[in-house]
């Protein structure tokens, strides 16, 4: 009896909480899935980037307009990753805080086309995904006092769950020999990746768009990786898969798959949050260093 | 500069050795039948008929993908079926063959057009229709083997009726019922060649490592016999030289090898023995190859 009236007055309690959440919006899809696991019921999260989606060349739609319009707390990423988002902000006429999740990331810069450019994946190191956990408590917190130590418990509960993603990441790629951390990708993302983790990340050198190849090109490619001693190769947005696995069978070196840069994908790929993305690319990652 | 330049690539890599070899098959394959193309005065067919194998090539790649197999065998099937059909058009009615040629491969090419744009994008139609002599795996090799084998098979079998047939269809028709079959054979050695050439090479290839050769041998010698050797020497000689250019300038590797081709064309049309310098018959008489 006294438990059936703790259970209604707790539902009592729960109720206009529920009725109106806090209003929410994340950038892209990863930043999306953390807040929600720091917001858990309070806060309802809108992403205007979805899954597999790119963020970089992104077009906002009137509806990401309506709800950034409608929004009370704002998330972004932050070190150049939105281009397009200060513009958008000031369209949308949106005047409430805004997030910078990456605030305090010791930032990687690298050099583009003789340009300086920094590297915004930040994410791609679990540390600094609990300095993004932090930001988006605090910046939760902000706007909804109340709710305050929910978002801390919360944000301590994943950050829990990070920081054993992060042990049990170390200890799968301690498991590769450093001579054979060396992989190709297509992507430019992995700085931050490769710094924490001691993974060398190269680009492919002579095939880069999805024009007809050259002879020279793949011949300058299977040079790169016999004389770098690469282990696996990860490129997707070849004309033709046939080309890879050729160049694959010629250096014996192991194909990877689809690693997921800066979107998560749809939940049957198996990498639809944030810790399941980098689950899914140290499964294909190690394995395929190692040569299995 | 040493010697070494011309063979180190093919040394180093499997992928250019592999290229080379298949590119060589197809020449081998191909040439002799763009020979018959050109005495017959279908040269422009081998073109037409590479777009009348789209739907099929498009109805296996829908019902199984980017698999070679499925796309091959559907390719050929629709090929056979736009030649037998323009062949019995140009036989039992007025109309000539280049005519209902271009009536049922254009049919043909909007219901591939259509087929393909059922399912996936405009992307995975370029896939279908560009394969790359560079990605040749184990599959392509033996494909564009078999198709030459039974190629060069074929070919000899009806050699005689089919030259017959070139120079004067009237008089086979007067003393062998053979002209039609024949006929029709040789129209099904065109689309086998072109559907293995598409796959493993691209279009572009197939067709131009079909009539270029041909084309260029014509100004040297005279028979035959002696025209689809030649061609079949410039068809290899394109490939080695194309694949060496894309080795060493950069280029793409199908149009490298064509371009080579294309130019042994131009250089046997102003020098060759029956070419614009040292022709002694009447240049009219050029224009007919």
């Amino acid at each position: 009896m006294k438990s059936c009236l703790v259970v209604a007055t707790l539902a009592l309690m729960a109720t206009p909480v529920a009725a109106a959440p806090l209003r929410a919006v994340a950038s892209f899809s990863i930043l999306g899935d953390m807040v929600k696991s720091v917001g858990g019921d309070r806060v309802e999260v809108t992403t205007i980037v979805g899954p597999n989606a790119d963020t970089h060349v992104y077009e906002p739609k009137p509806s990401d307009a309506a709800a950034v319009a409608k929004a009370q707390i704002f998330f972004v990423n932050g070190l150049g990753f939105e281009g397009w988002m200060d513009r958008f902000v000031q369209s949308t006429g949106y005047t409430g805080p805004l997030i910078v999740a990456s605030d305090g990331v010791k930032s990687h810069d690298f050099v583009d086309d003789g340009k300086t450019v920094t590297d915004p994946h930040a994410w791609q190191s679990l540390a600094n995904g609990l300095l993004y956990v932090e930001n988006i408590a605090k910046g939760l917190c902000g706007v909804d006092a109340d709710g305050c130590a929910t978002y801390e418990a919360n944000a301590k509960a994943y950050a829990l769950q990070i920081s054993a993603l992060d042990a049990s990441v170390k200890a799968d790629i301690a498991a590769v020999p450093e001579a054979r951390r060396k992989v190709i990708t297509t992507h430019d993302a992995f700085l931050y990746f490769g710094g924490e983790y001691g993974v060398t990340f190269l680009a492919p050198v002579g095939i880069s768009t999805d024009a007809e190849p050259s002879a020279m090109g793949v011949a300058k490619l299977i040079r790169q990786i016999r004389s770098e001693g690469v282990s696996a190769l990860f490129i997707e947005n070849m004309s033709d898969g046939r080309l890879i696995q050729q160049i694959a069978n010629e250096t014996g070196v192991k194909m990877g798959g689809e690693l997921y840069a800066d979107a998560l994908a749809e939940p049957e790929q198996g990498a639809a949050t944030y810790l399941d993305m980098f689950k899914h690319n140290i499964a294909l990652l190690v394995p395929a260093m190692q040569g299995k | 500069m040493s010697l070494d330049l011309f063979w180190a690539p093919f040394v180093e890599f499997a992928f250019m050795r592999r290229a080379l070899a298949g590119a060589i098959i197809l020449a081998i394959s191909a040439g002799p039948v763009g020979v018959f193309l050109m005495f017959r005065r279908m040269s422009l067919a081998g073109d037409a008929m590479s777009h009348a194998i789209l739907p099929g090539a498009a109805a296996g790649f829908l019902v199984s993908g980017l698999a070679i197999l499925p796309m091959t065998i559907g390719g050929f099937v629709a090929g056979l079926v736009v030649a037998l059909l323009a062949g019995v058009v140009s036989r039992v009615t007025a109309q000539r063959e280049d005519s209902s040629l271009a009536a049922f491969y254009l049919i043909s090419l909007a219901l591939g057009v259509l087929l393909v744009s059922l399912k996936g994008s405009n992307v995975d139609l370029m896939h279908v229709l560009f394969g790359t002599v560079l990605a040749l795996n184990d599959d392509a090799l033996i494909l564009i083997g078999g198709v030459a084998s039974v190629s060069l098979v074929g070919l000899a079998l009806i050699w005689r009726p089919l030259f017959a047939e070139c120079l004067d269809p009237t008089f086979l028709r007067s003393v062998s019922k053979a002209g039609q079959p024949v006929h029709l054979i040789f129209l099904a050695l065109v689309v086998l060649n072109l559907v293995g050439g598409f796959q493993a090479l691209g279009t572009l290839l197939a067709v131009g490592l079909m009539m270029l050769p041909a084309a260029a041998a014509r100004f040297w010698v005279r028979s035959i016999e002696a025209v689809a050797g030649v061609a079949v020497l410039f068809g290899i000689a394109a490939a080695y030289l194309g694949l060496l250019g894309s080795y060493y300038l950069g280029a793409a590797s199908g149009p490298a090898i064509i371009l080579v081709a294309g130019a042994i064309y131009l250089v046997s049309l102003v020098f060759g023995r029956r070419g614009v310098v040292f022709s002694r018959v009447a240049p009219a008489r050029h224009r007919i190859a």
